[in-house]
């Protein structure tokens, strides 16, 4: 099945490939094509959950007892199932660098590629009947598929270098979407958005580059299960701060999140879905993968540091969404809030923490996906995304957008139920107990802080809602068309996860807590 | 048998989904073409009679359901309840031996695992047939309450998403399917205060509601985790019986109360509840009388065990309810708008509840402390929570019907409505009867049970506690008297024209049958549950030695006060039947009437500095922030503008620059060399 994932990679690219053809050249199918590319990517991405899920249960059949044992020594459980990488793929790529093709899913980064193709899928979906408005469809499918290849690799990857590859093949088509097919000052946010995010890779580059010229190999499964056995504690230190720094722009870390506001108020719908939905999910995905695994001392050293500056990320975020004026904007400073307890999940160290991030990476992926393709809906039929424009009474006028905003806002507020609060939920119960290393009075302030920041949040788009869904007043929406079903059909797969991983959020969590258990328990057996 | 009760839970949430997707199947797109107008249009009916359908149906057999599982509770059928209940009351095990609990999955969470897990003990019946029968007596007035709105199929679905909620809080088995419960009801809650969103105050009680609870849901959220961390999981059973020192005990009820303030609507959370009064009546009696605001008391009740094992926290809530309780009845003395002098009373009355529970367990009159058929202020205040549940419905649905009639909610417009409503003012007669705790209605025992245990308990705050409890009595005497007498006696009040509520509200002045029977159904529990309830406790009472009867001492002092306080307020309602007798208040009556100014002062303290702090986390965020980012850029350029002058073209330049840097190479050579 080792195949799987390299087909997985190479069908977005062959199909970005053949459309740029000149026999392509002809009108119309261009989105089509590109609809079944990222649908024959999805169902191999479908398709590597199942190769992914049968050993899963075999090997929980085999041992029926041992996963209902709370507190037991899940170690061994979690090597065996699903704390190991499958589907793995090992092939030389440049021999004289030691580089390697190696790619492969466990439970961290399984969620992920699936949420990428299924946004990607979606994204065409909903372009089949919204034409880009900066015209040359034919190019932007070119792009975008591009764009899935490097999301997809970059979580498929296993060799650091290759990892660093993918991720700076997505900065360029993302950059070709916000300049070309965004908004009135698009060629400002997409310069300071490729200089912004090429910054941050070059200091990740350098912390790789640290990790290579000290561990001496590249192989990320190899580095994770050493855990940073052989390289000293200095430079950890600096390979963290350097990988870590590099991350935090793309998650982005306040205060390095400047570029994204601007990003997302001018990148067309599908390009603010995907930035937000997978783009920033590479950052922390990073944390997850490379910078907490691969130098845990390092990661003991920043911890105290990455859990202030996400607290405050989720406080600033919040506050400034309270004041905030635009939609798109608003939406934008929001994922600074909600990146904010990712972070902050990560930093406490523990698998609680890291299973808080993983599964607000995904809920945050599929909310702020609706929600970026229902502020872009708003803005095409009203024309505008300016709060104070727009009036209120969106319930009254567009009774069904309205409704599915007040559902993607609850959803995102963090309500039980929905996806969005298990996140949060277990990044405070993570910092409530923080690791033994870690100081646990400053875990339990940031507790509290991270909890001021959910009401507010609750605050924010709660005035949002008010203000645009409730009321009587406000802009005639041109044409006066409620949801559309090719818009349904955009949304609903995205409402539909994001009811089911509320109520039922064993569907994620018994992906993950095994391979995140793998990455901590190996820590503790190998000192 | 725990099928029984996931199916109890389960069917109002089916119901919910129902209606907001199945209500309008065949219609759903053409309606959405023309933008859902306000008109009330057949397609809206059918739509509304479908969503009725759903709504009742599921309310009416998860009641029956209830019903049956509390039979077969008091009887025990299964035979197989586990000897020791650990940590849990014994009291309602008295009465209602059985239990049911199953677990469907552990969720690992990489610490403490969740469980989904429900639990149907005594407890849990009692409220779960409180939420079930106030819920369907709701959901059918509602059907003539809110003919004709175009958006009555959601709002249905949201009063059956809330009782599912409900019940899962009630039923929980563990703290986070607790939570998750606690939070979708304060959802529902939103929802529904903001039903007609068209209106800007409805909008703001709604996000105000929202916004107050959520804050001291954090806090219960904590709580939580404290307690599952320190018992190692966050089943209740555990937690109940693991073994916690005081100090975290303490620290996790505190937190804990955060969030019962928050719900309940107590000192310092209770702001939103008079708002909240902005949403549709129906929803007031149901969600902010009966149950949703009583869901803190009963979490209290629910781990009493761990208060009673931290006597701070049990001050602590003696002190918020002596301070709420009488601060909100002057408060509804003073209000002229019928639903607050409700509202305000219901705070009042949670209070009274919070204080029994703050009572701890009565050493001096009927029990041993600790003891499995102990006495507490727990049953004291899960009495007085069924029958305030019944009473306040009933009060709420009346005013309801009362309001529909006068065609406002102001007191000063109605008056006189006794010959023409006469069967609203029976039962509304009944429903203030029990509020006052006039036998032998049941508020008159519940609230004897309540200041009883008060009286006997021995806390560092009982004196304020009792005395403010005494107090009280007299003026919900005084503001029950006075609302009666307003609404129902006295001149005919100047009527506007009844004022559409910006929607079509073309009723018959005739209340339909669907708005009577609830109203009838409801006075009954609220004359004679007090009754039901000493038999009950007398049948359970036989085997374990205790009972609970009637304290007739402390009942003839309240009701002495009570009866004072109505009777002021007659007489000086007599002297002058046009005029308010609130003017009894005299100077106080402007700060009453504004609760004292606790919303300016949140609005000034609060909201208003935040909002201060939001602005100006945006302009920094544009100028510092992003002004280093920016000017970093601009440092760039211009660096490079200054290398630019280098590179002018001039070749006379490069071959100086290049002999230069060739000269200074030789002589640093020459220098190193030698």
């Amino acid at each position: 099945m080792g195949w799987l994932l390299i087909v997985l990679v190479a069908v977005p690219l062959a199909g970005a490939a053949v459309l740029a053809l000149p026999a392509f050249r002809a009108r119309g199918i261009a989105v089509t094509f590109g609809t079944t590319v990222s649908g024959v990517a999805l169902a191999l991405a479908l398709a590597a959950v199942a190769a992914f899920a049968v050993p899963y249960g075999q090997g929980g059949s085999s041992s029926p007892s041992s996963p209902n044992s709370p507190g037991g020594p899940s170690g061994s459980d979690g090597g065996g199932l699903g704390g190991d990488m499958r589907l793995q793929t090992d092939l030389p790529w440049i021999p004289g660098l030691d580089l390697r093709f190696h790619l492969g899913v466990d439970g961290i980064s399984l969620p992920l590629v699936v949420l990428t193709t299924l946004l990607t899928f979606l994204c065409f979906v909903h372009l089949t009947r919204h034409p880009p408005v900066g015209g040359r469809p034919r190019a932007l499918v070119v792009t975008l598929l591009v764009l899935e290849v490097g999301m997809v690799g970059t979580f498929l990857a296993l060799d650091l270098l290759l990892f660093f590859v993918f991720f700076e093949v997505v900065l360029v088509p993302m950059y070709f979407v916000i300049a070309l097919w965004g908004g009135t000052r698009r060629r400002a946010a997409a310069v300071k958005f490729i200089l912004y995010t090429l910054l941050g890779s070059a200091v990740l580059l350098i912390g790789l580059l640290v990790v290579w010229t000290q561990a001496g190999t590249l192989d990320m499964v190899v580095l994770a299960e050493r855990h940073g056995g052989g390289m000293s504690r200095s430079a950890q230190i600096l390979a963290f701060l350097a990988i870590g720094a590099g991350l935090a722009v793309k998650t982005p870390m306040w205060p390095l999140h400047t570029w994204l506001p601007d990003a997302h108020t001018e990148a067309p719908t599908v390009g603010s879905v995907l930035l937000a939905g997978v783009l920033l999910k590479m950052g922390s995905y990073g944390f997850a993968r490379i910078a907490i695994p691969v130098l845990p001392e390092g990661a003991a050293a920043f911890a105290p540091w990455l859990g202030a500056l996400a607290v405050i990320g989720v406080i600033y975020g919040s506050l400034a969404c309270l004041a905030q004026w635009d939609l798109k904007r608003m939406i934008a400073y929001s994922s600074v809030g909600h990146m904010g307890f990712v972070l902050l999940g990560f930093a406490t160290l523990t698998p609680v923490g890291m299973n808080a991030a993983l599964f607000a990476n995904v809920a945050h992926g599929l909310i702020t996906g609706l929600l970026f393709f229902l502020a872009g809906a708003v803005k095409e039929r009203y024309g505008t995304a300016d709060l104070a424009r727009l009036g209120g009474g969106m319930l009254r006028r567009l009774p069904h957008m309205g409704s599915l905003l007040t559902f993607a806002c609850v959803a995102s507020l963090g309500l039980p139920g929905l996806a969005g609060f298990w996140g949060e939920m277990l990044a405070l119960l993570g910092a409530f107990q923080p690791a033994a290393v870690l100081p646990r009075p400053l875990f339990l302030a940031f507790m509290a802080v991270g909890g001021a920041g959910a009401v507010l949040t609750a605050a924010y788009f709660l005035r949002m809602l008010s203000r645009v869904t409730h009321g009587v007043h406000g802009v005639e929406p041109g044409g006066a068309v409620d949801v559309t079903s090719r818009e349904l059909a955009a949304w609903v797969p995205l409402v539909v996860l994001i009811v089911l991983l509320g109520l039922w959020p064993k569907a994620l969590l018994a992906v993950t807590t095994p391979a995140v258990q793998a990455v901590f328990t190996s820590g503790t057996v190998a000192p | 048998m725990i099928a029984i009760v996931a199916l109890i839970i389960l069917l109002p949430f089916a119901a919910a989904v129902a209606g907001l997707l199945g209500s309008r199947v065949g219609w759903r797109w053409s309606a959405g073409r023309v933008g859902g107008g306000s008109r009330t249009e057949p397609r809206d009916l059918a739509a509304g009679r479908r969503a009725a359908w759903f709504a009742v149906t599921a309310a009416a057999v998860s009641t029956a359901l209830t019903l049956w599982l509390t039979l077969r509770q008091a009887l025990d059928l299964p035979r197989s309840v586990a000897p020791l209940r650990p940590g849990g009351s014994g009291f309602w095990g008295s009465f209602l031996p059985g239990r049911v609990e199953g677990t469907l999955t552990l969720v690992e969470t990489g610490s403490v695992p969740i469980s989904v897990s429900l639990r149907g003990d005594g407890l849990s019946v009692l409220t779960g047939i409180l939420v079930v029968v106030v819920a369907l007596a709701v959901q059918v007035y509602s059907v003539g309450y809110m003919r004709g709105d175009p958006r009555y199929p959601s709002y249905s679905a949201f009063i059956s998403l809330f009782t599912a909620a409900m019940l899962l809080v009630v039923y929980a088995g563990d703290l986070i399917v607790l939570y998750v419960g606690w939070e979708i009801m304060g959802l529902c809650s939103y929802l529904l205060i903001g039903h007609w969103w068209e209106d800007r105050a409805s909008s703001r009680a709604a996000v105000k509601a929202f916004l107050v609870t959520r804050l001291g849901d954090v806090g219960f959220l904590f709580g939580i985790f404290t307690l599952g961390m320190a018992a190692g999981s966050f089943q209740i059973d555990d937690v109940l019986s693991a073994d916690i020192p005081t100090g975290t005990l303490i620290v996790a009820t505190l937190l804990l109360l955060m969030g019962v303030a928050g719900k309940s609507a107590q000192v310092p959370l209770q702001t939103w509840l008079p708002d909240a009064m902005a949403g549709p009546t129906p929803i007031s009696a149901l969600i902010h009388a009966a149950t949703m605001v009583a869901a803190g008391i009963f979490v209290v009740a629910r781990l009493y065990p761990l208060f009673l094992g931290a006597r701070p926290t049990l001050d602590v809530l003696a002190v918020i309810a002596a301070i709420g309780m009488l601060g909100a009845a002057l408060a509804a003395l003073a209000q002229d708008d019928l639903k607050r002098v409700l509202a305000y009373s219901t705070i009042s009355q949670l209070a009274y509840m919070a204080g029994a529970l703050a009572a701890g367990v009565g050493v001096a009159a009927h029990g041993d402390a600790g003891g499995v058929g102990r006495v507490g202020g727990d049953q004291a205040a899960i009495f007085h929570l069924l029958s305030h549940g019944a009473f306040k419905a009933l009060l709420f649905l009346c005013a309801g019907a009362v309001i529909h009639h006068a065609g406002s909610n102001l007191m000063s417009r109605m008056g006189g409505l006794r010959t023409v409503l006469p069967v609203t003012f029976w039962t509304m007669t009944i429903g203030f009867a029990a509020l006052i705790g006039l036998p032998p209605a049941s508020g008159f025992f519940s609230k004897d049970a309540v200041i009883s245990v008060i009286e006997h308990s021995n806390g560092a705050a009982q004196p304020f506690l009792y005395g403010s409890a005494l107090l009280t009595v007299g003026v919900t005497g005084a503001y029950a008297a006075r609302a009666w007498l307003r609404t129902f006696f006295g001149p005919i009040g100047v009527r506007p024209p009844p004022v559409p509520r910006s929607l079509s509200r073309s009723l018959p002045r005739s209340l339909p049958r669907s708005m009577v029977w609830p109203i009838v159904v409801l006075a009954v529990p609220a004359l004679l549950f007090g009754f039901a309830w000493l038999w009950l406790t007398w049948q359970g009472g036989v085997g374990s030695g205790v009972g609970w009867g009637v304290d007739w001492g402390s009942a003839a002092v309240s009701l002495v006060v009570a009866l004072l306080g109505a009777g002021i307020v007659y007489a000086l309602w007599r002297s002058d039947p046009a005029q308010d007798p609130a003017r009894l208040l005299g100077p106080f009556r402007v700060p009453c009437e504004r609760a004292f100014y606790v919303d300016s002062a949140y609005a000034a303290l609060v909201a208003r500095p935040i909002l201060r702090l939001a602005r100006g986390v945006v302009r920094a965020d544009a100028q510092v922030i992003d002004g280093a980012v920016r000017g970093s850029g601009r440092a760039t350029m211009g660096l490079s503008g200054l290398v630019r002058l280098a590179q002018n073209g001039n070749a006379q330049l490069y071959v100086t620059g290049l002999v230069a840097g060739l000269l200074l190479i030789a002589v640093m050579a020459a220098v190193i060399l030698t």
